[in-house]
């Protein structure tokens, strides 16, 4: 399960005087089972490039494998591409529309062929794990708080048993808590089901906790690609292009401008907190 | 009195069946007292569905209070005779630019509001200008607002709000949907409109670090005010917070850790990066 970007380029309004070239020669490999986090600031391409993933969008040229398969040939069943690779839009909740949540959970499976009770069993399965209560299942999904609109629309993807999921900014707009709990699900389903995750983030810090492997895109173009270290120790060329590094990586920078025996490639507060006790530890005992 | 005075105020949404009878009641603002002073920069926390934007739309009239009352500018909000006098004081940001803005050039959407109101002309384009200016937009005057990026887009519906010359400007979580940039631009003309044209303000966010320079923070849960205080009264208590599905500025989480980790000397409260480098060298000239 393994994805391909060979030389992709897209543009909008081709032959207009609105032209713009939105992806510009994009290579990138994604492996089977990667936790991905791609940043970039609004206009930088990465919802361009996250609706070539499951063919949304068709390449102006270039070529997408998936699985070693060309997505553009002719015979390709793209159909069966947009329900391995499920993507969950900006605001899913907006999308939600029958009259109970497990109806709007199993409209997906349905509409992929499965049998009323496949799909019923999806639509539980998908439900569970994203951490809803039971006793909410049959109710209106309008009548529940931001933060469990958003789990039953994402359950909706997972109830299809896609092999990838694109999240795009999925806890824009939710407290705190509602945050931590949404990632900390999709963290968990990485773990246990295996499963491909891609998430779209604005938030640094919830980037750095999270994901294993770091895209950023600027203009159209892949800018840096890393383990979130290596990537966020280009902060200064980050905030060049309106993004940043988390709060706590900047703290680390200034510590060792100061002079302390610090590394200051820490992204996370766990990181942080392990690299000040042990240099704490070595001043104090000199 | 303060320019808004809250008492007891209380809002329930009222659901009713086809033939009008009450089906549920929720009481999504439970006797609120709340007083705001002229040139008040005031931040809201809370989670979602705690009461935050319920309140946000009785300071802007858009909902009318079911008991108690809310004053803005001693207008009472209750009084559908004073509605118009409330929405000129206090003006209304939302969240998604692109629900704001109703123009195709940048200028025009600012002085839609001034020339809804019957602001004469000469008045309109002066008021257009001070407020560019006032959020650094300024040279996108003649830009159409579509190729604006998310923070440039708030920041002219913020102008669309000054250009009301408002006494307070709320906003509703207006951060939520920019990158760390755009949330940059947007806190920095707030701030600004605050400290140089006094307008109060009262920022509905759920991040975290944009109130650690707010003058005073509200916590609501459940329809009441549970906290208030300064920002640094309530980041030095974070399991209280933690508790109400809020958080802390991740320098006042990795403060706490350090501190729980058995570094005493690293004071509670911490809400600044300066901050806590201070209190570390500190630390370490100590031993």
């Amino acid at each position: 399960m393994s994805i391909i970007l060979d030389k992709v380029n897209y543009v909008y309004s081709a032959g207009t005087a609105y032209e713009i070239q939105a992806l510009k020669n994009i290579n990138l490999q994604m492996k089977d089972g990667e936790f991905i986090g791609i940043i970039g600031h609004t206009g930088s391409g990465k919802s361009t490039l996250i609706q070539h993933l499951n063919g949304l969008i068709r390449a102006t040229s270039g070529g997408i494998y998936y699985n070693g398969e060309d997505i553009y040939a002719e015979d390709y069943n793209m159909k069966g591409l947009r329900s391995k690779v499920g993507l969950v839009f900006q605001y899913p909740e907006h999308q939600l529309f029958e009259t109970t949540i497990f109806d709007d959970v199993c409209f997906g499976p349905l509409n992929q062929g499965l049998s009323k009770n496949e799909a019923g069993i999806r639509a539980f399965e998908a439900l569970n794990s994203v951490g809803l209560p039971e006793d909410l299942y049959y109710q209106s999904p309008f009548d529940l708080s931001g933060g469990q609109k958003r789990r039953v629309a994402i359950a909706g993807v997972l109830a299809m048993k896609p092999e990838m999921i694109i999240l795009d900014e999925p806890t824009a707009g939710l407290d705190p808590k509602g945050r931590d709990e949404i990632l900390n699900q999709i963290a968990k389903m990485h773990k246990e089901r295996g499963i491909t995750v891609i998430l779209v983030s604005h938030s640094m810090e919830d980037v750095a906790k999270y994901v294993d492997r770091i895209i950023v895109m600027n203009q159209g173009e892949v800018m840096f690609d890393g383990i979130p270290k290596d990537v966020f120790r280009h902060y200064r060329e980050l905030e060049a292009v309106g993004l940043a590094a988390p709060q706590v990586t900047y703290l680390m920078h200034e510590l060792k401008d100061r002079g302390f025996p610090v590394a200051a490639d820490a992204t996370t507060v766990e990181e942080a907190k392990k690299e000040i006790l042990e240099m704490i530890g070595r001043v104090s005992g000199r | 009195m303060g320019i808004i005075k809250a008492r007891k105020l209380v809002h329930e949404y009222i659901r009713r069946d086809e033939e009008g009878n009450v089906e549920s009641i929720q009481t999504a603002l439970d006797k609120v007292d709340l007083d705001v002073k002229a040139g008040e920069f005031i931040a809201i926390l809370g989670h979602n569905g705690s009461g935050k934007s319920t309140l946000a739309k009785h300071i802007n009239a858009i909902l009318e209070p079911s008991e108690g009352s809310l004053w803005v500018d001693g207008y009472d909000v209750s009084d559908d005779a004073n509605v118009w006098e409330v929405r000129q004081r206090a003006g209304m940001v939302f969240q998604n630019p692109d629900n704001q803005i109703i123009a195709s050039v940048v200028e025009e959407d600012v002085g839609f509001g001034p020339e809804n109101v019957g602001v004469p002309t000469d008045e309109i384009w002066r008021r257009v200008e001070e407020s560019l200016k006032a959020v650094g937009m300024l040279k996108y005057r003649h830009h159409s607002p579509n190729k604006l990026s998310g923070g440039q887009k708030q920041r002219v519906a913020i102008a669309g709000v000054m250009a009301m010359q408002p006494k307070c400007i709320v906003l509703d979580e207006p951060t939520a949907m920019l990158d760390p940039n755009g949330r940059k631009e947007v806190l920095k003309a707030v701030h600004e409109l605050n400290r140089k044209k006094g307008v109060t303000i009262i920022l509905i966010t759920h991040y975290m670090e944009e109130v650690v320079e707010a003058d005073r923070v509200y916590v609501m849960d459940n329809g009441r005010v549970v906290m208030q205080g300064l920002p640094r009264e309530l980041f030095s208590q974070v399991d209280e917070l933690k508790k109400y599905r809020l958080d802390v500025p991740q320098v006042t989480l990795l403060a706490h850790e350090l501190r729980n980790s058995g570094l005493k000397g690293i004071p509670a409260g911490i809400l600044t990066r300066e901050e806590l480098t201070e209190a570390i060298s500190r630390l370490c000239q100590s031993y």
